[in-house]
């Protein structure tokens, strides 16, 4: 067979090929075809369980198709026609009826809700789903405790359409945090029977099996290799998805993910070269959706609790010799959001992420550096994350060029993957290039991650300010109590003090780029940034 | 004979005793914290330290090997955090694909590599020599995930003969029942004429790929031993008597001449089953080089682990069948014995 089919390709013979071609592609399978959307990307998911431990990325792809959630948000239209979740409006998906009260919220469910196996829906089962986020630990129990969801008391079982939630305090990121991915409602008698003493919340079971009623189900998991979905064909709590079938295979060349969308074997893909998206954008065969992302910013961080850079002017003189632009067309091929060189006059906007008022000038640079003491400059190095490498490495380099300008001499420390996340934890690293996205958008939550004297793992600059934790505290406190002109105040003077204390220099806006063949539709995007198959639709 | 074994088990026995111990060692001393990496990219020190306790990496170094050893010998060689599987799962799925894969692209290297060899050295310095040493410098210069983009580059992209570098399958089949895990076979026993055309298309491309990479070694080794061969007595004489060139050739000198030949397709097989890792990248294969190498940048430990453990008892068990085909092919080695 082998030696035949090299033949075949050695001699040229394309004709016999094409010959053989109908009896391979049986009607039956055609047909399948049509009703498949194919989807390529670089990596697959570790754990279809977004309660997990160390579910990835890709993963809350997984979870958010094929669970549900009490609520979710409606869409809206940007002016470029893209799909986009409205973070202030929100929907029932299994409530059908939500009443918020001053210190609860309460939810009616469906009643003609069912999980994948056919079991109705009821009470009991979101309490016990929301009580695993809270009691799991890890990252789903971190991200409920941003919304104050943190004990199971405060879930309480009305009857068994009717669920309340409690507030520990009034805390405006609640009700939004019911609506990310983590809050999902799973089918708690079935995951009970597949779990034990040692592992009382079953993750072990639902690692692999879908306990849930969303959307799609998924098939056949395939880990490193692909995923399979199947559409509910029962769903209740929305329109019927409109494609069958969703085959998600994991491509790790970009260059053969490019191949397969230009020759039309694959339906979408994203996770491309930015370089291959302009291009692909350019030839215009295919749809391309480029959408910053909400609430993120890709960024030059400084430890400030260190020389040289607890030095004001220091910090100053590095965000000066930044070659913003440079970054913008060489790095992203312009496809990221501008943050930079807003005009000296523009006032501070209520709004997260917004353009800070410097640019690159050199002379300005050298000026500070000499004010700062440092007209020999100094050494240091300049880290960044592998596993982002096709970004961060031509930034480090773009930034190596312009520092070595004002005296500023940098090694480039490339760090592994896995290795990054400890490296930040340490809070030595002396300079470095990250990116930060919160799921939800709101000014203060991204500031409570990364400016907040609490010292998360986000602040990777160990920026401590009392000033700066008190408008931040004061601007969510006036959030859940309505009071906008103090919301307003504070939000304009946290960011106006992080722009003037400039820890972290904001680069640009990140893009989440997808590209999807013409006859595909119903691209969405979501805060998590992951494809929503229910609108996709081919032909 | 019995004898000669049993010793060489000894001491297979006591490599990979030292293989557990050495990978347990290495995979610790790696940089990068496999608790911070789980507890995803919004962690608080607090989740870190919860996801640490739950893989039990807190406890000290002895306790997690004692460990380790204790779930080997119960044949448990762990659980991937990468993809959630049991690691021995996750390989014995893998190992088929990366051997259907190696193999095919071996027996393709040695459909041309051996005439190759051979004609070379009985041509010796003729156009054909020359020839081989070009196609063998060659092969050997191409990194494969560099054949490998060309190949799917002009046989998918630009002529379109080729399917979707997309793994083993299209996506419209669902692969055959499970009895080998080579799709090949697997689907012949199913008699599923259209999923073993389809797995069979699938494999062209990436066997090429690497059948083009290991061509240099068995050319080269074949021309080499065979020209020991050739200008040895028993040769001469054989020719002196009148023998005909094919049966003095074929007969007599070839199979003298396989020994070495065969040693060196034993290590190419070896080699190539864990260094296939850029070709299973470029056809998203779903191999098993690939998974070591995600799961190594991931500092998962069990997986990258298995790999090593699983792949030095293939070395030694190759090499013991290769000393037993050595018996076969040779008297001398039995006799010996």
């Amino acid at each position: 067979m082998k030696r035949r089919d090299f033949l075949k390709s050695a001699g040229a013979l394309a004709a016999s090929t094409a010959l053989t071609a109908p009896a391979v592609f049986s009607p039956a399978k055609a047909q399948s075809r049509a009703e498949t959307l194919l989807i390529v990307s670089e990596g697959g998911p570790n754990n279809i369980d977004i309660h997990g431990v160390g579910t990835n990325v890709p993963g809350y792809e997984v979870a958010w198709n094929c669970y549900s959630r009490l609520i979710s948000h409606e869409m809206k239209k940007l002016p470029n026609g893209v799909e986009y979740y409205d973070k202030d409006k929100f929907k029932p998906e299994l409530a059908e009826d939500m009443k918020t009260g001053d210190m609860s919220a309460t939810f009616k469910l469906r009643k003609d809700a069912a999980f994948h196996d056919g079991t109705k829906i009821t009470a009991k089962d979101v309490k016990w789903s929301l009580d695993r986020a809270v009691s799991v630990g890890g990252f789903p129990t971190f991200q409920m405790r941003a919304g104050s969801l943190e004990k199971p008391e405060q879930f309480v079982v009305v009857d068994d359409h009717t669920i309340r939630v409690d507030f520990l305090r009034k805390d405006r990121l609640t009700i939004p945090d019911l609506a990310v991915v983590v809050p999902v409602v799973m089918h708690s008698e079935l995951i009970k029977k597949n779990a034990d003493e040692k592992d009382p919340w079953g993750l072990n079971f639902t690692k692999q099996t879908i306990a849930g009623g969303g959307p799609y189900n998924v098939a056949k998991w395939t880990p490193g290799t692909e995923v399979i979905f199947e559409r509910n064909e029962n769903y209740k709590l929305g329109p019927l998805p409109k494609t069958k079938r969703i085959v998600w295979r994991i491509v790790p060349s970009a260059g053969n993910r490019r191949a397969l969308l230009e020759r039309g074997d694959a339906d979408i893909s994203y996770e491309l070269p930015n370089k291959d998206f302009v291009e692909l954008k350019d030839a215009g065969k295919l749809n391309i959706v480029s959408t910053p992302f909400s609430n993120g910013i890709q960024y030059l961080g400084m430890n400030v609790t260190k020389p040289p850079f607890d030095n004001l002017k220091v910090r100053q003189a590095v965000a000066y010799a930044v070659p913003y632009q440079k970054i913008m067309d060489a790095v992203l091929y312009g496809l990221g959001g501008k943050t930079f060189g807003a005009a000296a006059n523009k006032p501070t906007e209520v709004a997260w992420p917004q353009a800070h008022k410097y640019n690159s000038d050199i002379a300005k640079a050298k000026k500070l550096m000499a004010e700062a003491g440092f007209e020999n400059g100094f050494e240091t190095t300049l880290s960044f994350d592998l596993n982002f490498a096709g970004v961060n490495e031509p930034t480090c380099v773009l930034i190596q060029e312009s520092l070595a300008q004002i005296g500023i001499r940098t090694t480039i420390n490339k760090v592994p993957g896995a290795n990054w996340r400890t490296e930040l934890n340490k809070k030595v690293m002396p300079l470095y290039v990250n990116v930060f996205s919160g799921w939800l958008d709101y000014p203060e939550y991204f500031f409570i991650w990364c400016y907040h004297g609490k010292n998360s793992i986000f602040n990777t600059m160990s920026y401590q300010s009392k000033q700066m934790d008190g408008m931040i505290d004061a601007a969510g406190a006036a959030a859940s109590t309505g009071n906008q002109a103090e919301y307003e105040k504070n939000v304009k003077g946290f960011v106006d003090l992080a722009f003037a204390d400039i820890p972290r220099i904001p680069l640009y806006q990140p893009y989440s780029n997808v590209a999807m063949q013409k006859n595909v539709s119903g691209y969405q995007y979501w805060f998590h940034r992951r494809l929503d198959y229910r609108n996709l639709a081919k032909g | 004979m019995l004898l000669r074994m049993s010793r060489r088990l000894g001491i297979t026995l006591f490599s990979i005793a030292a293989v557990i111990v050495i990978t347990f060692a290495l995979t610790r001393l790696l940089p990068g914290d496999t608790a911070a990496y789980f507890a995803g990219p919004a962690a608080t020190e607090q989740a870190i330290q919860e996801v640490r306790v739950k893989l039990g990496l807190d406890q000290p170094k002895l306790v997690q090997f004692v460990r380790y050893v204790g779930d080997l010998s119960r044949g448990d060689f762990g659980q991937s955090l990468t993809t959630g599987q049991p690691v021995i799962r996750d390989i014995s799925s893998r190992l088929p694909a990366s051997a259907e894969l190696t193999l095919a692209g071996l027996i393709v290297s040695i459909l041309i590599a051996v005439p190759l060899g051979v004609l070379a050295a009985v041509k010796e310095g003729s156009a054909i020599d020359h020839f081989s040493r070009v196609i063998a410098t060659a092969g050997v210069s191409l990194p494969v995930f560099f054949t490998g983009l060309l190949l799917a580059y002009f046989f998918y992209f630009v002529l379109g003969w080729a399917p979707a570098p997309l793994g083993r399958l299209d996506i419209i089949y669902s692969p055959p029942p499970h009895v080998t895990g080579f799709y090949l076979i697997d689907s012949l026993i199913a008699r599923d004429m259209e999923v073993f055309r389809a797995a069979a298309k699938q494999l062209v491309l990436p066997a090429a790929t690497l059948a083009i990479f290991s061509l240099a070694p068995i050319t080269r080794m074949t021309r080499a031993s065979m020209l020991a061969v050739l200008s040895s007595d028993f040769v001469r004489t054989a020719r002196a008597s009148g023998l005909s060139t094919r049966k003095v050739i074929l007969t007599y000198a070839f199979r003298n001449a396989l020994l070495p030949v065969i040693t060196t397709l034993g290590m190419v097989f070896s080699f190539l089953l864990g260094a296939n890792v850029l070709v299973e990248k470029v056809f998203a294969w779903p191999g098993i080089g690939s998974y070591a190498v995600e799961a190594l940048i991931a500092s998962d430990f069990a997986p990258v682990q298995g790999f090593v453990l699983v792949m030095a008892i293939m070395y030694v068990l190759l090499n013991l069948m290769i000393d037993l085909l050595y018996g076969v092919i040779d008297p001398r080695v039995r006799m010996a014995a």
